[in-house]
């Protein structure tokens, strides 16, 4: 009867320092897992230039795309804007970027000076159309194949080691 | 006649306005502000907090229920955006074990004071 007392203690022991180590392990602050590995949403988007919509559909003619949320207002967005334009000249990749509650005028002028890495460009004013890619914040990066699955998502500037990363998997 | 119709037309309008907007205060109240600390979206005054609820409106007036509303806004941020997050496979475990442990307790207890009390007589 000792015995099975001290193993029963024991085993006790172990579940509460097990529950609390994992608790105090789990970051309680949004991460990207869950969006990953979905199909993006059929959509249609405003185009820039308000001429036409695009619909998401169409990015199944492509083999890679990056969609690129930024704004001119956006530091961060300078910062990572010379990696987009190092992506664009990659062949297998088109980068879409939608421009987030935006003055058209400033981010016109945000392209000219720092040149035009998209090649489509979509207008978001009001910031709703993000919410269907799961957009909390700018600059966020996302990477979609052909069947319009979400490949991999860049929350934050696009460094380095991020482009490293996308041409290695747009390569295969 | 006229007037009480008139009336119920008013009511009813009135009604629907008010189940409405408790819908959306209720569905508000249930989300996270991903960038805030600890804030429901109606709560908080954020960018972000703006734009979702701007976009539940968008979805109650498509004809969204609440539960629809709530599975669109977690395929997009995760469960992590819901204060209720809903049952899942790895959560019984989490939320049955208190349980389990009170009946295991239970069970000793039960056995070692038979035991005492047959070692007593």
């Amino acid at each position: 009867m000792k015995k099975i007392h001290l193993i029963t203690t024991f085993a006790f022991l172990i579940f509460i320092f097990t529950t609390l180590y994992l608790s105090l392990n789990n970051r309680k602050i949004y991460n990207t897992k869950d969006i990953i590995g979905q199909k993006i949403d059929t959509v249609e988007l405003t185009l820039f230039d308000n001429s036409k919509t695009f619909n998401t559909k169409e990015i199944s003619n492509y083999k890679f795309t990056l969609f690129n949320f930024w704004a001119s207002w956006c530091a961060p967005c300078r910062k990572e804007h010379k990696n987009l334009i190092k992506l664009s000249k990659n062949k297998n990749l088109k980068i879409i970027g939608v421009n987030f509650k935006d003055n058209k005028t400033q981010a016109k002028e945000f392209l000219q000076e720092m040149g035009d890495p998209f090649f489509i460009l979509i207008s978001d004013p009001k910031g709703k159309q993000s919410v269907n890619f799961g957009i909390y914040g700018i600059p966020e990066t996302i990477l979609v194949n052909e069947d319009l699955t979400i490949l991999k998502k860049y929350i934050g500037p696009l460094d380095l080691k991020d482009v490293k990363e996308i041409k290695k998997i747009i390569k295969q | 006649m006229k007037k009480i119709f008139i009336v119920l037309i008013l009511i009813f309008i009135s009604t629907k306005l008010v189940a409405a907007a408790n819908t959306k205060d209720e569905i508000l109240k249930n989300l996270r502000c991903l960038v805030c600390q600890g804030q429901t979206i109606s709560d908080s005054n954020s960018d972000f907090a703006n734009i979702i609820r701007s976009v539940v409106d968008d979805k109650i007036q498509e004809g969204l229920t609440e539960k629809e509303i709530y599975k669109f806004l977690s395929e997009k941020y995760g469960d992590w955006i819901l204060f209720n997050p809903p049952l899942k496979n790895y959560s019984y475990i989490l939320w049955f074990l208190p349980y389990v442990l009170f009946v295991l307790g239970g069970a000793i207890l039960y056995l070692m004071i038979k035991k005492t009390l047959i070692e007593k007589k």
